[in-house]
């Protein structure tokens, strides 16, 4: 996409300098022109470059959309002016502030709503945002494939605290995620 | 009459008054348009001071330069201003100076309604002013979502200052795109078919119905918030049935439009300054026409792009981003027939080019960026970072700001006659062009880092300082660079020499006068057969002063030009002016007490206010000149024309349609808002229903047709001008009278619904067309004072035209929103 932005990019700077260095051509019928500049360039051009990209766009996100599997795991993400409460459907009752806690390796649903103000919930290296809209709920399919600790930050404007309104998340190996859960139990 | 003569005597005629006074009581577009340009210019440098402080809170990490809630509001208010008080009323500044002269006219449709448009535009800024100054200004991001501006979370009076402000501003967008229609499609040089107008009215036209159609949905939505913040209807409260959503449909309904507004009059500026800085024509006229026509309508079908995150199935999703990146293909033409119409001509490198050079460099930037943000995947990453902060810049600076100064430049020698002669505009250039880059390529770059919009503070080791640094500096480079463009056009306001009539050798009207120009534009108004007329006959301008041509000789004290039929330029009547009046400011300032009032909720307020607007309009439309002589009348070159109130058209009737046009859309929004809390809206259904009453529905729709047959007769009467069309008249009151009494009742009991979102809407719906059936009481009882004055009053066709035109909406409306309203509890 940044290839072919900035090839369209120079194709423009490139067409306006020459404007400049040329001599123009002596009389060509304005109707020529009109074929070349914009049945050609205006018209057909944009048509097939676009055309291109929606083609690549579905395709990727045809491979974005949530495959259904029975080892999915539900979570719950609920914001609020400015904190993040969330709450898992393996273990009713359990709640952590500020921290999600997932399986790594193992399809997650977040379930996303507000109980104040739209908020939206990014952690930008596990996928894109969702918005948390007060009376709805969205749901989130992430996966990660490794361990570890991801940021997230609240990313729809909400107020004075916005800046700092953060979370963490917290994916762990099957052990770990047994242990989690199994914690809230005792 | 001789040349001198003529143009002192035009001079008189047309004048307003000296100094002060003359401010407050001119209706001529030429001083209206220099003032709209001068206070929107203000707000732009108030909208820089802003940015200028936003940056400087962001240079560094974790700056203490500004707390939160006042960044806040810095940030809120660099938008609110940007979009609302400077780009808008720009472009409505130039075209109400520029239309008449590139149409070959003398003045604008309604020129009093010119002036109360200006009013309105500056009360409702300098409430803005206010409470920025005060410390009170909104502080909920530009497009003020709920329920973050609703009461609970803002209870301050700070939403309330947007809300009402920026309405009120819009009345005056909404006047003026009134009367931008009207102008264009009626005032024009005889000969000047649509064919063979001046490139910029086209797009001037298709702006003004954007606004038209655009503008509605967002004025809708802020009565509705403004009502749930006052009076607790929750239109926006899920709890209560209502949807934050509903809010974010409305506000991008006219939000995305808004961004083609804006973009629009400035190709509008391109497409006439570009070929005569190539020696050219502009190759394509009506390609571009067609591309202008065809951004226009694709832009009301694209506004979910802005709401890719809110969790929108699907479908919706794919079709949305189709849609989207499809805007590439309209602007792509506009582009190439600019770079071919370069190619065509012999391109110099003067000063408004070098400002279109660099809007090509930064717009093609901004629009590639864009179809990267309309691919949903790409947009879930970007979306609310600073990434679409810098897309936006260079779509909004590289497609508005840098045009714009192009036409400054271009424009200046037409509005001051003088010759530039410093060099400061240049190096002015460079420094807006490398400083804008610079700041915003940066933004680019730290959006991608995952640095979120309207953040007031990022932590150290984010990584993002030294980029956010390179940034500010940037920034005020180019601040350094607008300063600098000021000043230039200070000093060459003050001190330039004079300089020729048509510097750039352009072929369009407004360089076919004395510079600067008069009051009166054309001393007599010219015939045109061509897209260049000046270009075709060189010695147009002489003519033209000589008086050559349509109505060359002043009658008495009237302000007075020609009306064409719409699509051909054919002659059609003679237009009688309104003088210099206050009306127009002192309406404007009532109408301003009303939205103060309701500002600061005094509520009784604003009847009374209300009660002086209605006085006044009604004074407004009779102090109207009264044709003194009847029949046809002598304009000039053998050519008999009716007066326009004759006509049964009349521009009345024009504008009217076109207000009214507006006012569907928002009703039509208000219908979609309805539909949209019905099927999409959490917690429905409400716990209480509307019941049907036969007595109601029956009495408002038997009204509503005795009022459109009423009137119907009282035209007949009117054109057979025997008997006199009081039988009409009175069945036309009836029939309103029957529909305030249906409608009222109704109203009353939707009244006790209105705390859940379902009661609140039907009470909005069966007001609305309650204020509507009012209206047309009164506009019909103008028409019975006038048919019970009789003699010079005695109402004529395009009088009753125009009443007609409000009494069959009126009926409409209450019939619709009656049958929407009293089966409701049957649709369940
Ligand atoms: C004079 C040069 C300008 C500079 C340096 C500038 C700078 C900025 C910055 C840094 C922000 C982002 C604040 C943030 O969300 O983090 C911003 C927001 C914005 N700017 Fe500008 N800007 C300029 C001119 C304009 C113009 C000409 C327009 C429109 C015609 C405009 C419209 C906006 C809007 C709509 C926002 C979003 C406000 C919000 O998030 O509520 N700006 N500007
Ligand atoms: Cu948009
Ligand atoms: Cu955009």
């Amino acid at each position: 996409m940044l290839a072919g932005s900035a090839a369209i990019f120079t194709l423009v700077m490139l067409l306006l300098l020459i404007a400049y260095r040329r001599t123009p051509a002596p009389h060509q019928s304005e109707h020529r022109q009109e074929r070349f500049w914009l049945y050609g360039l205006g018209l057909a051009f944009p048509l097939a470059t676009l055309a291109a990209l929606l083609i690549y766009g579905l395709v990727v996100g045809e491979t974005l959309l949530p495959k259904s599997g029975d080892d999915v795991v539900t979570v719950r993400a609920e914001a609020r002016q400015w904190s993040w409460s969330f709450g898992y459907a393996d273990a009713a009752g359990l709640r952590t502030q500020g921290v999600l806690h997932i399986p790594a390796g193992r399809p997650v649903d977040v379930e996303i709503t507000s109980l104040d103000v739209v908020h939206s919930f990014w952690a930008p290296r596990l996928a894109g945002k969702l918005d948390a809209i007060p009376g709805q709920v969205n749901v989130l399919r992430i996966e990660v494939a490794e361990p570890g600790e991801y940021q997230g930050v609240d990313a729809e404007f909400s107020g004075p605290g916005y800046s700092g309104d953060a979370f963490t998340v917290i994916a762990h190996d099957p052990a770990g995620w047994g242990a989690f859960l199994g914690r809230a139990k005792e | 009459m001789n040349a001198l003569a003529r143009h002192r005597a035009l001079s008189r005629i047309w004048s307003s008054q000296p100094g002060w006074r003359g401010v407050i009581s001119t209706v001529n577009h030429s001083d209206i348009g220099r003032m709209f340009l001068l206070v929107a210019t203000l707000f732009f440098l108030i909208g820089g001071v802003l940015a200028m402080l936003i940056r400087t809170q962001l240079a560094t990490a974790r700056s203490a330069f500004v707390a939160p809630a006042i960044y806040d509001q810095i940030f809120t208010m660099h938008g609110t201003v940007m979009m609302f008080l400077f780009a808008i009323p720009l472009f409505e500044g130039a075209a109400v100076y520029l239309l008449p002269k590139l149409l070959g006219t003398r003045d604008l449709a309604f020129p009093r309604l010119t002036a109360y448009g200006f009013w309105c535009y500056v009360f409702g800024g300098l409430m803005l002013v206010f409470a920025l100054l005060a410390g009170l200004a909104p502080d909920s991001g530009w497009f003020m979502y709920p329920p973050l501006s609703s009461s609970a979370h803002s209870p301050g009076v700070n939403a309330d200052f947007w809300l009402i402000g920026v309405t009120f501003v819009e009345v005056s967008a909404i006047a003026a795109a009134v009367e931008i229609c009207v102008s264009i499609l009626k005032f024009r040089a005889p000969g000047m078919s649509l064919d063979l107008m001046p490139i910029f009215a086209w797009y001037a036209l298709v702006t003004a119905l954007m606004i038209l159609m655009g503008f509605p949905p967002l004025i809708l939505g802020s009565i509705l918030l403004e009502l749930e913040r006052a009076f607790g209807f929750p239109f926006f409260e899920s709890a209560l049935g209502g949807s934050p959503l509903l809010w974010q449909h409305l506000f991008w309904l006219f939000g995305h439009p808004e961004v083609y507004i804006i973009f629009l009059p400035a190709a509008g500026v391109i497409s006439t300054v570009l070929p005569v800085m190539a020696r050219t024509t502009l190759l394509g006229y009506r390609w571009v026409v067609a591309a202008a026509v065809a951004l226009a309508f694709l832009s009301f079908g694209l506004w979910v792009h802005h709401m890719f995150a809110t969790g929108i199935p699907h479908m919706g999703l794919a079709f949305f981003s189709a849609a989207s990146t499809l805007v590439a293909v309209p602007t792509g033409i506009q582009i190439f027939a600019w770079l071919g119409t370069l190619w065509k001509g012999q391109p110099r490198l003067t000063l408004p080019m070098l400002y279109i050079i660099g809007f090509f460099f930064t717009f093609v930037i901004g629009g590639l960026t864009g179809v990267m943000v309309a691919i949903v995947p790409f947009d879930w990453q970007a979306h609310d970072t600073a990434f679409i902060t810098a897309h936006l810049h260079y779509v909004l600076f590289g497609g508005f700001v840098f045009p714009m100064l192009a036409g400054l430049y271009y424009w200046l020698p037409q509005l001051t006659g003088r010759k530039r002669f410093f060099r400061i505009g240049e190096m002015a250039f460079w420094l807006i062009f490398m400083g804008f880059n610079g700041a915003f390529l940066a933004m680019h770059w730290v959006g991608l880092l995952g640095q979120r919009r309207r953040i007031a503070w990022y932590p150290e080791n984010a990584g993002w300082t030294e980029i956010n640094l390179m940034s500010s500096i940037s920034a005020f480079v180019m601040a350094i660079g607008v300063a600098m463009v000021v000043f230039d056009i200070a000093l060459h306001a003050l001190l330039a020499i004079r300089g020729s009539r048509n510097p750039w050798g352009a072929g369009t009207l407004e360089w076919a006068m004395p510079t600067p120009p008069a009051a009166y534009n054309f001393a007599s108004i010219p015939i045109v057969g061509d897209r260049e007329p000046l270009a075709r006959d060189p010695e147009l301008a002489n003519k033209i002063a000589r008086g050559e041509y349509f109505l060359g000789a002043p009658r008495g004290e009237l302000r007075e030009t020609l009306t064409v039929d719409a699509a051909g330029g054919r002659p059609e009547a003679l237009v009688i002016f309104p003088g210099n009046s206050t009306l127009p400011i002192t309406l404007a300032a009532f109408t301003g007490a009303g939205f103060l009032g309701a500002l600061i909720r005094v509520y009784w307020v604003i009847p009374l206010a209300l009660l002086f607007v209605v006085g006044l309009s009604l004074r407004w439309g009779w102090s109207q000149r009264e044709a003194t002589h009847t029949g046809l009348q002598n304009v000039g070159r053998a050519t008999l024309l009716p007066q326009a109130i004759e006509t049964d058209r009349s521009p009345g009737w024009w504008g009217s349609a076109f207000l009214l046009g507006a006012d569907a859309v928002l009703y039509g929004s208000l219908f979609f808002g309805y539909a949209f809390l019905w099927t999409v809206g959490p917690n429905w259904p409400p716990p209480q229903w509307l019941s049907l009453s036969v007595l109601e529905l029956a009495l408002g729709l038997i009204g509503a047709a005795v009022e459109v047959i009423g009137i119907l007769l009282a035209g007949r009467a009117v054109s057979r001008s025997s008997p006199p069309p009081s039988l009409g008249i009175l069945l036309t009151l009836a029939g309103a009278a029957m529909t305030i009494a249906a409608l009222a009742m109704t109203l009353t009991r939707a009244g006790q619904l209105t705390d859940y979102a379902y009661g609140a809407t039907i009470f909005v719906m069966i007001a609305y067309a309650l204020i509507h059936a009012a209206i047309a009481a009164i506009t019909i009882c103008s028409l019975a004072y006038r048919t019970l004055r009789g003699g010079a009053a005695r109402p004529r066709t395009s009088n009753v035209n125009i009443v007609r035109l409000w009494t069959d909406y009126a009926a409409f409306v209450a019939a619709t929103s009656l049958i929407a309203t009293q089966f409701s509890s049957y649709l369940r």
